[in-house]
């Protein structure tokens, strides 16, 4: 371990986004995970998509790949299993994985590949100014949704988890701490590890929403969560509303890089 | 020299392995899945690796994903799966990944006909994808022509850094032949430069003399940046302004460097021919058939048969042009490079099209007619 910040691109910064955008915090969780869980930097690659949080790997010293629309899984699936050795992470915001990309989601999830996904969810599409996302929870406003959202949001952690995914956690950009520790349960993880990470978006979905600044969104996380252990000893009355955060799913199952390694070998005779 | 019955399809994958093609992702789609069939069977065999990707996206997708971590890739698929692949086709061609993608035409637009022969993406191949970039599309004629030409388009993507298109066709993809296929040790390959300096040095995108810039392996250390944003030398995104547009420029001009070498025409009774078939892949077969006729008849007719059709062969169909009477071309399209042909003829001899577009390879009997009304006009 030493310091994190000798990950970053310091040539690049500061980033595009936003004052008060909680993407710095989650991305500083990310970095520390990597660091804590002693990652070798030349051998970590990170792929992101298209969207805010997609331009996360242009600011952070590894090979990073900054691919098409709802994608990254798609190109990170390619990448691992072409080699195995690579540690993977993706990063990417919840219009990119939960919408145009969410076939790449479930389907990734299914398979068990080992890849550390982190999505940046804002509840908002952010690069476009403020279109209503998968993510935007019903009746809140957005620049496409100007009377209201009449859509229901995803539960991304329940979906992943029903697909097959065998390591679901959520964190928020307040509880910087418990999203790193669970970043690095993530990437210690063998198979496919999904961190939700909820961050504000105080420019758009903020905004238009009357939400206060990026403080008051930051204490909304707070006092509009729960943690895991915590919630298990509450009644549901007192549940009501509240999000679940820490680690909501663990499990083991066949990983598919190393299923693939063992069919190689089957074949060609070596065992 | 191994002598096999083999289809063309079957012809394809056994040459991308030769040409050292380690990894594919693909989806069910006829007529090509014959390709990701051999593949899911030989290439665990190899030590390679197979996916079956939950989308045409994602397999395209997948394949540049792998060619970055440094392996040969390869994904095929045809005419509905293709329009899907453009978006990150045109990603691979930006951001310069080597990849081949194989294209069995079957007859559109839309669903089509799933099992009949075409030839209506070659424009598609060309500019399928948004903005300008730079392509390359091959087009066999044969079973043997399959595994050759796949072979090529391996070395050509290497050495160039663009992806390549093998475009064939249901005809060329299904039909089965006899093939001797040349041993392993006798095919020249070629593979991406890459580089071994330090990697304070690593400039990712600044190109040598070739126009081509080396390429690093993920997780070799050099630690760089992809982007499909504009970008600079570096990898990292820019701004509009010249560094945009010398990056375009020279993502063109490494291929138009390489025109001359790539100008490929194969002929057949061209020496005296006072009239030329222009055809290729499955429809040139029975324009061969069309041009034996007609000397039977003593017309004096000749195949002209493009391998490379993007670039397009501007140099030989010029000479061409100043060395016929006229120009017969023949496509299961209702005329996509027919337009090239008069393009660059520019009116110096007739130019006249026979296209079929209902699922059928043109025959040679009906080629022969329209080949004996351009030698009635000409």
């Amino acid at each position: 371990m030493g310091d994190f910040r000798r990950l970053y691109r310091h040539h690049k910064l500061p980033t595009i986004w936003c004052p008060g955008c909680g993407h710095g915090i989650v991305l500083g969780a990310v970095l520390r995970a990597v660091d804590e869980a002693g990652l070798d930097q030349d051998k970590t690659c990170v792929v992101s998509g298209i969207g805010c949080a997609s331009r996360a790997p242009g600011y952070i010293d590894f090979d990073t790949l900054h691919t098409t629309h709802g994608r990254a899984l798609a190109f990170a699936t390619g990448l691992k299993l072409a080699k195995p050795e690579l540690k993977v992470i993706v990063v990417t915001g919840d219009g990119d994985c939960a919408a145009i990309g969410g076939n790449h989601l479930i389907h990734a999830a299914r398979r068990n590949i080992e890849l550390t996904t982190v999505v940046f969810n804002n509840n908002v599409y952010g690069m476009t100014s403020g279109q209503y996302s998968p993510m935007t929870p019903a009746g809140k406003l957005a620049s496409t949704a100007p009377y209201g959202n009449l859509e229901r949001s995803f539960d991304l952690c329940e979906l992943v988890r029903a697909a097959g995914g065998t390591y679901v956690a959520r964190s928020t950009a307040y509880h910087a701490r418990l999203l790193k520790d669970l970043i690095v349960r993530g990437l210690t993880h063998k198979g496919f590890a999904f961190i939700e990470a909820l961050t504000q978006c105080p420019t758009y979905y903020g905004r238009r929403n009357r939400l206060g600044a990026a403080p008051d969104m930051l204490a909304w996380f707070k006092e509009n969560s729960v943690t895991i252990q915590a919630a298990d000893k509450l009644p549901p009355e007192q549940l009501a509303g509240k999000m679940t955060l820490g680690e909501l799913h663990s499990s083991e199952a066949p990983e598919y890089t190393e299923e693939y390694a063992k069919l190689t070998a089957r074949i060609r005779g070596d065992v | 020299m191994t002598v096999r019955l083999m289809q063309g399809n079957e012809a394809c994958a056994e040459g991308a392995i030769a040409a050292g093609m380690r990894f594919f992702a693909g989806y069910p789609i006829t007529p090509s899945t014959e390709i990701a069939e051999a593949l899911a069977e030989r290439l665990p065999q190899v030590g390679g690796k197979f996916i079956q990707m939950e989308d045409e996206i994602a397999s395209m997708a997948a394949i540049i994903g792998a060619s970055l971590a440094g392996v040969k890739s390869m994904t095929a698929t045809s005419g509905p799966g293709f329009s899907l692949k453009q978006e990150n086709l045109g990603f691979a061609s930006f951001c310069e990944v080597p990849c081949v993608v194989v294209n069995v035409q079957r007859a559109g637009p839309s669903t089509g006909l799933p099992t009949s022969p075409a030839q209506g993406d070659v424009m598609q191949a060309r500019w399928g994808t948004h903005g300008d970039h730079p392509i390359i599309a091959l087009c066999p004629w044969s079973v043997r022509e399959a595994f050759d030409l796949t072979v090529e388009s391996f070395n050509l993507s290497e050495a160039l850094r663009i992806p390549v298109i093998l475009l064939t066709d249901e005809v060329v993809g299904h039909m089965r032949e006899r093939v001797e296929l040349p041993p392993a040790g006798e095919l020249t390959l070629i593979d991406r430069k890459r580089p071994d300096g330090p990697r304070e040095s690593y400039v990712p995108f600044r190109a040598g003399s070739d126009g081509v810039p080396l390429m690093a392996d993920f997780g070799a250390g050099y630690r760089y940046h992809v982007t499909g944003l504009t970008h600079d030398e570096h990898g990292f995104p820019v701004s509009a302004g010249p560094v945009a547009g010398a990056l375009l420029e020279r993502l063109h001009a490494k291929l138009e460097r390489r025109r001359d070498d790539l100008d490929r025409v194969a002929t057949l009774e061209m020496e005296d021919a006072e009239f030329a078939v222009f055809a290729y892949g499955g429809a040139a077969r029975s324009a061969a058939a069309a041009v034996r006729l007609a000397r039977a008849e003593g017309l004096r007719a000749g195949l002209f048969r493009p391998q490379v059709i993007w670039p397009f062969p501007d140099r030989s169909v010029s000479r061409l042009a100043g060395k016929v009477r006229g120009v017969l071309t023949v496509e299961m399209n209702l005329g996509q490079l027919h337009a090239e042909v008069q393009r660059v003829v520019c009116g110096r001899v007739p130019v006249v099209h026979f296209g079929r577009v209902d699922g059928e390879l043109p025959s040679p009997r009906d080629i022969l007619a329209a080949l004996k009304e351009v030698a009635r006009s000409g």
